[in-house]
Parts: structure tokens; sequence; C-alpha cells
């Protein structure tokens, strides 16, 4: 890691993470990959979300899908723990309740394979800083 | 990719199912197969779209459309109008109460949505432990703009201007909190994060901390620069293991690009950050206490002033903040403040999150900006009351705070407007009580929690806590008089007016706004020996109806204590004086002939 020496370096840093959505692989073709997010707060690991992550780990990788599986914070959505939040390439991000490995199993199948959405999505309900420019 | 060219998305939240919403995503289904088009449209149940008030809730996607109130019987309009000839339903969409137009598009709705997340704004988006996630969201920004761009006081000026309060409870403004530490002179000043996150039920601290620990790491260097410290103190409790990894991380990865440590981004300013953990002590969120804790002494809390920000963490200058209210920082510096006050109530202004907890269906962590009711916020975004009871009661701020009741529902939530009825903003706890919960043995809950956190230094909060909840136990237990209820505001006045630290002389506050509230219900207790809610135990009483017992003793074998006696084919007694209001006689008899006073 290089250190940054003024705000021009961040801002430079900033433009480029940006650009490549920076996630754990920083692959130069990211945004042609699956991204799976999964909140990984004390409660959602209480609730099972470290198993759903090695789940979309292990099984991206063994069923061929050009994919990374990433951890978060808390989305909020206590009472659909664990939560995991899919995004296809070209498509909005969707969020997925009460993903244990039995539903990761049909989101990878269904969702992540075939593009057909499975019961249990949680609408976004929030606005962002973003949306308020 | 898809084959599906449509999708119907059913809101399947609590409050919908019980309008026949899983009927309505049925009917969608039959009535695309009598068009043959189940293979090209989607019918999909989602969780709750936080409208409640509207529901049933059907979105169809791509095109946006929201409908609102859909019964099932309107499925077949939806499909033989919108998806066969692509017609919307105008009946069914949403009617904006304002212009008095149906809105087509939800994206141009956003005002359902009542929820804005500022301080939450990258939990559950970044991966906590990468800070170029954050960077790529304008993280460490704010720092470099307050840098080269901003001096110290103007910085101040800006946060002044937000009108930011502390989210910790207390509302104090934090610019001039920033100011005070500011003009106190000395060659070492601290800032302090207060992670000290007590109150039963809340989480929205450490949700921050695992979720987005720069932004916090970020605004304390901010005020470092303000105030003219080098040094940052996180005071974390030690049971929030995961919290504390994930700072760790944070604080590695930022020294590593010199985001913290000697000159930052090369501007000769120098900030370091180290983490001092708690023991879990209430107490030790009080400010002092929470320095004396700090500074290894015992956690109890010292007489105000002198206040913290002229003589503090080691007699220096110490400018403590709450976690919520440092991750407010930067974006009202990189999105100003006029766009941080345009949000909020005239005295309250941005967001605030809250824990909700309790008897509510979607149980969660939100955002609200500060004005939002409580309704909205139970109702809409909590998806009402679970199992479909009856709402008796929210309490907010924790120990400190007090009950609200339905009367309250349409207050807006703001510092001033909770103190008004009788409760405070807290910390952002928020728990749901129904029509099953007896509000005596809530004020007992809290004061035992109080009585067991009490540091023990002034006698007001030791002894007359005690004292308070020993009044409480007794007239739980049936054993109260009417004049205990004298007795048991009198105490609470003394205790608030006498207390040293805000422990004390706020620990009487739920039995007060109880008492307030729900004077009925303390009467029963004292004068009927009747709980209406059927909580407390020692006030039932289990009898069997002479009629409907057909004498197969089965409850006599199942009391464990043999307080019920009777003949085989012959009705059976209860012995008052012998039974413990176990229950095991109510769950074992075939006939429905025990029943609960």
């Amino acid at each position: 890691m290089s250190k940054i020496k003024s705000l021009d370096d961040l801002r430079k840093m900033k433009a480029d993470l940006k650009s490549k959505i920076s996630l754990r692989e920083k692959g130069d073709n990211v945004e042609q990959k699956v991204q799976v997010k999964v909140a990984m707060a004390t409660c959602g690991i209480a609730s099972g979300a470290k198993q759903t992550m090695e789940f979309f780990m292990d099984q991206l990788e063994k069923r061929n899908i050009d994919g990374v599986t990433t951890q978060t914070g808390c989305m909020g959505y206590c009472y659909a723990e664990p939560t995991v939040e899919v995004r296809l390439p070209g498509n909005d991000p969707v969020v997925f309740g009460n993903v244990t490995t039995q539903k990761a199993d049909e989101i990878i199948e269904r969702y992540i394979k075939n593009g057909e959405l499975v019961d249990g999505i949680i609408p976004v309900n929030y606005e962002t800083i973003d949306d308020n420019e | 990719m898809s084959k599906y060219r449509m999708h119907l998305m059913v809101c399947g939240g609590t409050g919908c199912r019980a309008s026949a919403s899983d009927q309505l995503a049925e009917n969608l289904k039959k009535e695309l197969t009598k068009y043959s088009l189940e293979e090209e449209v989607q019918v999909i149940m989602t969780g709750c779209f936080g409208f409640c008030e509207k529901g049933p809730i059907v979105k169809v996607s791509p095109d946006n459309t929201f409908y609102t109130e859909v019964k099932s019987t309107d499925a077949e309009d939806i499909i033989s109008e919108h998806v066969v000839k692509g017609r919307k339903v105008n009946r069914l969409l949403y009617m904006d109460p304002e212009k008095q137009m149906h809105v087509s598009n939800s994206t141009d709705m956003g005002f359902y949505k009542k929820q804005i997340r500022i301080a939450l704004r990258n939990c559950g988006f970044i991966n906590p432990e990468d800070i170029d996630e954050y960077i790529a969201r304008d993280g460490y920004m704010a720092l470099g703009k307050a840098l080269s761009e901003l001096s110290p006081q103007e910085t101040i000026d800006q946060i002044k201007e937000s009108g930011l309060r502390g989210r910790g409870g207390g509302g104090f403004p934090t610019g001039l909190k920033w100011e005070i530490s500011r003009k106190s002179e000395s060659d070492e000043k601290y800032v302090v994060c207060n992670a000290d996150e007590g109150d039963p039920g809340a989480f929205m601290d450490r949700s921050i901390l695992e979720g987005d620990p720069h932004s916090v790491l970020e605004a304390m260097a901010i005020c470092g620069y303000c105030i003219g410290a080098k040094k940052g103190l996180i005071y974390i409790r030690a049971e929030y293991p995961l919290a504390i990894e994930r700072l760790k991380t944070a604080i590695k990865q930022a020294e590593e690009y010199g985001l913290l440590g000697e000159n930052v981004m090369g501007m000769g300013f120098s900030f370091t950050i180290e983490l001092k953990y708690g023991a879990g002590a209430f107490v030790c969120g009080e400010e002092t206490a929470l320095i004396h804790s700090m500074e290894g002494l015992r956690g109890e809390p010292t007489v105000k002033p002198p206040f913290p920000s002229e003589s503090g963490y080691l007699g220096k200058p110490t400018n403590v903040n709450n976690v919520e209210t440092f991750a407010n920082i930067p974006v009202i510096l990189l999105k100003g403040p006029e766009w941080f006050s345009s949000i909020g109530t005239e005295k309250s202004k941005g967001t605030k999150v809250f824990a909700l907890a309790g008897k509510i269906n979607n149980v969660g962590l939100i955002e609200v900006p500060m004005g939002t009711t409580l309704r909205e916020v139970i109702f809409e975004i909590g998806g009402g009351i679970k199992d479909g009871k009856k709402f008796k009661a929210v309490q907010t701020g924790g120990p400190s705070g007090g009950c609200l009741t339905e009367k309250h529902l349409d207050t807006p939530i703001d510092y001033d407007n909770l103190i008004a009825s009788g409760s405070m903003m807290g910390s952002g706890g928020m728990i749901v009580m129904d029509e099953d919960d007896c509000m005596v043995s809530i004020a007992k809950y809290y004061l035992d929690f109080t009585v067991e956190e009490s540091c023990g230094k002034c006698s007001p909060c030791r002894i007359g806590n005690k004292r308070l909840y020993e009044l409480l136990e007794k007239i739980t237990e049936g054993k109260g008089v009417p004049e205990d209820l004298d007795k048991l505001s009198n105490l609470s006045y003394v205790i608030k007016d006498t207390s040293l630290c805000g422990l004390g002389q706020t620990s009487p506050n739920p039995v007060l706004s109880t008492m307030q509230n729900f004077h009925h219900e303390y009467e029963s207790h004292v004068k009927d020996h009747k709980c209406t809610a059927g909580q407390c135990k020692s006030l039932m009483q289990y009898t069997i109806d002479t009629v409907a017992c057909v004498g197969c003793t089965a409850c006599a074998r199942a009391c464990p204590v043999g307080a019920i006696t009777g003949e085989r084919k012959q009705p059976h007694f209860v012995d008052q004086s012998l039974c413990i209001k176990c229950g095991a006689c109510q769950d074992r008899c075939k006939f429905s002939a025990v029943f609960v006073n």
C-alpha cells in the first residue's frame, strides 16, 4: 500500500477505486461478475450469516459462476437475518432476507443462473444520501 | 438473460399478508396461466415495503408501477389490462394526497420511503474491513476538505450551522461543544468517542462501528483538527468483540495509507486513535465516569462543572461525542450544513437511528428524519404489532426514558417533543409493547437494571432505587396498598432531585411515566390486586370450573405442589394458599376446565 500524501492523491485514488467498484478481488472486469454481499454484523453472524457466506463462496466456485462474495455491515433488517445482496451484471442490486444455505442454493440456481427472482426479496424502503442531491 | 420479461412483486410483509396478499399472489398466478403468460411473467412475494397503511402493495418491474390497496379480486384487472394490454390500472395507482393525482411511476414517490440513511449511509453497502471501499464512497474526503480548505473555526462553524445535536441522548449542540473544547487552553487535548452503548435493546452504535468504522475515525480526526487535539480515544465495551476487531483493522489500514498518524495527507496535521475497553458498566456511558474508567479509576461520575471540555481525561480538555454523532460529521462537511439542516424539525436537525425491538413485526435498525411520528415508525416501517395485537406503549430512551402511549403516536419525534411527552430521545432504543405487557412489571424491569448498574457512590441512587424496586416488587406480588403509589412518586422525585449524575437523576423516569400514563393499572394492582395484562403471577388465580371438570385427576397429578384435591369423577379444587401459579394444571386439562382470573 502506498501512502496518500495529499488531497489530490486521495481524489485520484477515489476516482480509481470508484471506477473499479472495488471489491475484494480488484480484477479489471469486476462489473461483469456476480457480486454477493452478506450482512455480517454480530446479529447477522448470530443468525448464521457466516455459514451463508461460506456457502456462497464455495458454491459459486463449484458451480463455475464468475462471482465475488464479500462481507458488509448491518443492513438493518434484523427480522430477516441473514440478509444477502446480490447484484447481477447490469442489474440493480436485490436484497434477499432469511437466507439460509437452502435459500442460498435457490438464489444461486434460480436468480444468479437464470435471472428469475425468488420469494423473500426485501424492497428498498429508504433514501440514500445520493438520492438527496 | 432472464427468461421473464416482467415481475409482479407482491408484498408479503405481515401487514399485507393480514389483508390477504398471499391470496392475491395466487390469483395473479392463476390469471397468468389463463393467458399462458406464466413463462413470461413471474409473481414474487417480497418483504415489507414499509408502506403498510396502503397495503397490500404490488410493484411491477421493470416499469416501476406501484399499486396500493390491491384486493385479491383485482388480480384479473392487473393481468388483463396491465400485463396483457400494457395499460396501467389507474384506480389502483397510488394517489398523491397533496396533488390529488395518481402516481404511476414509483421513482416519483420517494416520499413513501420514510427513511433517509445518513449515519447508516455505508452500513450494509461497503466491506467494513476494506478501506478502499470507504474511500470509493467519498471516505476521508471531508477530512481532506477540512485540512486543506477550512480553518478549525470555519469547520466548527459548519457543524454549528448544521444544527447537529449529540446523538447519545443529551442533545447538546455538537458544534458548540467543539467550540468550547477548542477555546480551552492546554498543551494537550483529547477527542473521545463514547461507544459504551448500554441501553437494553439498543444496538445503533454497534452496527455503525461494525458496518462503517472509518466514518467514526474520520470524524474523530476532523474533531481533533478543530479543537487542537492529537490523540483520539474510543471507549468501547469489551462485549462488542466484532466492533473492536473491525475498528482495529480500520485504524491499521488508515495508518498505512497515511490518513491517520503523523502528517496526515502531507498537510502537517497529526492524529492517532487508540481503543480503551470498558467492562460494560452502564454508568460509564456518563462522560465523567467514562473518563475515570479510561484513566484506570473506578467508573464513577463526578460533579460537573468542570465539564470534560475544560478538564477531562488526565485533567486535559476532552471532547466526548457519541458514535452516531461522529458518523454524521463527514457528510455534513461534504454536503454542506444547509443540506443537513434542511432535514428534520426546527430544533432537531438531521436524522436519528433507532433500534426497533419488542412486539413489532419488522424488528430492525432504522434511520428516519427528525420529526417523523411514532405512528410512522411503528406502523409503517415497523410493520405494526406482532400477531395483530393492540399497541400499548413504546419505551424510548432506555432506563432513563419513559413510556409513550397511543396519545403520543402522532407526535413528531425530536429531542424537545419527547421530553415534553415525559420520555427522552436517549441513544435510540425503541421497545414496543402490546396489550399483554404489564406496565408495573416493565417499570420494575428497568429499576432492576438501574439497581444493578448504580455505581453506589451517592445514596439517593444506591439506596433510593433499591427501595423503589422493592415497592414495585411488593405491588407486583399483590401486597401493595394504595398508599404505596404516593410513596413511589415521592421517592422518585427525591431520587431525581438529589442524585449525583444522570443515571440517578433519570432512573425513576420509567416509574413516573408509567404511573402517569397507566395510573389505572397501578391502581388495579394495589386496590383490586389484579394485573389486567395477566403478567403478575402472584395476582393470578387458577380455579377449576366445577361444571366443566369431569374429575379425571390429570390436573391433580400434574400439580407439583399438591395444591389440587378432589375425588375421582368429582370436581376438583385448587388450594390457593399452596398454588405456585405454574400453570401446569391448565396445560394438562383436556376439558378447558382450568381458568385464570
